[in-house]
């Protein structure tokens, strides 16, 4: 019998996504937390808020990524009331960098830094392993990041509606989760524009379903009815 | 008194220092022309996937990628070229994480500093280099760093931090012009550095360099030199794994330096020999 090790640091697998549009931002995740293979937290968010205009997407190690968005958040907030003014995006991300890259031998974690400011408008960073930083029109990460780059190549247009980027978001996720066994859950998204963050949350079992994937049921007896009513035949050989 | 704490060896040691490249860029390529240089970058940005075999050497650098070899993370192996710590074991693949990153980035006045190495360690260089511009405008004095001192500034701190055995990971080409003189340079993570009318970083070493040592003459026109490091990006993207094709190449004068915008070169596979290779002989490649 395997040994199953169920003291594994907590690691979010992930997929993590954030995406601009024409006003604003969108930011995506997955909800699955796993300690080996067990799933610890079916439910997690990993959008976490570092101002009311910038959110944070995290992946990899559950504890880093949390204690340095904490830290990011402590900074910012001090940012904040010497400037007298919200924090812009490119700051937040450059603090959530500094971090991230002087001590890049003990964390591992992949961030997406996103949000909204009057100078900039919507503006996404990633900042992978290592401490890059880096600008980008969208920023895929996190495991299940690795089905979606061919997805976004083909997907992905400039000056999209709000509408049209939850929705690519909302696919994008989705589609990871189907094939990355470290994602799944629901997905969550953060939508920042110059009205402020909204968040949706979409539900795993109401999300398109994709190749191979079937309509969920209460029960077989559901199908196949009673005794006596009509019912498709039994499998046999 | 002795202090019992103190570990004498800089190997075996709490922190691990040698770090592994995350996120890297590939070649850059170096030459003087008539008016003074052309360096040419492509655009990518790659991720390892997995893991890589970094055996590093920082005494003479080495990497070997050596499967099932029962090494793991971390063991300190010794031998005649000097020691190192293993940083991963095991590889496959990559992914183009990035495809538009900018590796040619201009200093001061008279410079521009092309990258290929860690990404990070780069745009940490260049917060090192906007300090030291910073500092000399400060003095007001009307003199401003050359291409020469920019290169035995970048030296000296690659060479410090590889002492420390914490390199940046990155190898470097520095051009630039001043007073009618031009300069170009290179240095490496283990800080090796030297001066020519043409130099390379990565690959470039093995496959522009030859190119260039053939046809590389003094006093190139503008348009040669372009064509002449056209040629050698496109045999790196012929043959370079990590090669991309999109491409930047900057120019720097004495009164001028400036980046091309980003654009792609056409690739030649149209040969009658590409077409049925394996005709006479089934199953080959």
């Amino acid at each position: 019998m395997d040994k199953v090790d169920l003291d594994s640091p907590h690691s979010m697998g992930t997929t993590i996504i954030g995406v601009t549009y024409n006003g604003g931002v969108v930011l995506g995740a997955d909800s699955r937390t796993s300690t080996g293979v067990y799933v610890a937290n079916r439910a997690s968010d990993k959008i976490t808020k570092l101002t009311d205009n910038v959110y944070i997407c995290r992946s990899g190690s559950a504890a880093d990524s949390q204690v340095l968005s904490d830290y990011v958040r402590y900074f910012l907030h001090q940012h904040t009331i010497q400037l007298d003014q919200p924090a812009t995006v490119k700051v937040a991300a450059n603090l959530a960098r500094l971090l991230s890259y002087n001590n890049k031998d003990m964390l591992q974690t992949g961030l997406i830094v996103g949000g909204w400011s009057k100078h900039e408008g919507g503006k996404i960073f990633g900042i992978p392993l290592g401490g890059t930083i880096i600008e980008q029109p969208f920023a895929i990460g996190g495991s299940g990041s690795s089905y979606l780059y061919g997805f976004f190549d083909q997907a992905w247009k400039d000056g999209m509606t709000k509408e049209e980027a939850e929705a690519l978001v909302v696919k994008a996720v989705s589609l990871a989760i189907a094939r990355d066994g470290a994602s799944g859950g629901v997905v969550r998204t953060v939508t920042i524009d110059k009205d402020g963050p909204e968040r949706k949350f979409y539900p795993g079992d109401k999300l398109q379903l994709w190749h191979e994937e079937m309509e969920p049921q209460n029960s077989l007896l559901d199908i196949w009815g009673g005794a006596t009513a009509a019912s498709p035949e039994p499998m046999r050989e | 008194m002795e202090d019992t704490n103190s570990k004498n060896s800089l190997l075996v040691d709490d922190i691990q220092r040698t770090q592994y490249p995350y996120v890297t860029g590939t070649s850059v390529i170096g030459i003087k022309y008539k008016d003074g240089i052309l360096i040419a970058a492509d655009m990518g940005g790659w991720r390892s996937a997995g893991q890589m075999v970094w055996w590093c050497v920082l005494m003479k650098l080495g990497g070997c990628d050596v499967v099932g070899c029962g090494l793991v993370e971390g063991d300190v192996v010794g031998g005649g070229n000097g020691c190192g710590v293993v940083a991963l074991v095991g590889s496959y693949g990559s992914t183009l994480r990035y495809k538009s990153v900018e590796r040619l980035k201009a200093i001061g006045k008279h410079s521009l500093l092309g990258a290929s190495g860690e990404i990070s360690d780069f745009q940490e260089l260049l917060r090192y280099l906007d300090d030291l511009t910073l500092q000399d405008n400060m003095w007001d004095d009307g003199n401003s760093l050359g291409p020469k001192e920019v290169h035995s500034y970048l030296t000296r701190v690659m060479y410090n931090r590889r002492n420390k055995f914490n390199p940046l990971w990155n190898s470097l080409v520095l051009g630039g012009v001043k007073n009618g003189e031009k300069y170009l340079g290179t240095v490496n993570m283990i800080g090796v550095h030297y001066q020519d009318n043409h130099v390379a970083t990565g690959f470039g070493n093995h496959l522009a360099v030859p190119i260039l040592r053939d046809e590389w003459k003094e006093d190139l026109s503008f348009e040669d030199g372009v064509r002449l490091l056209e040629k050698c990006m496109r045999v790196l993207l012929y043959r370079d794994r990590s090669a991309v094709n999109k491409l930047q190449i900057a120019k720097i004068t004495e009164g001028d330096v400036s980046i091309s915008p980003p654009y792609s070169l056409k690739t030649f596979w149209d040969f009658e020999a590409f077409k049925n290779p394996t005709a006479s002989a089934e199953g080959s490649w």
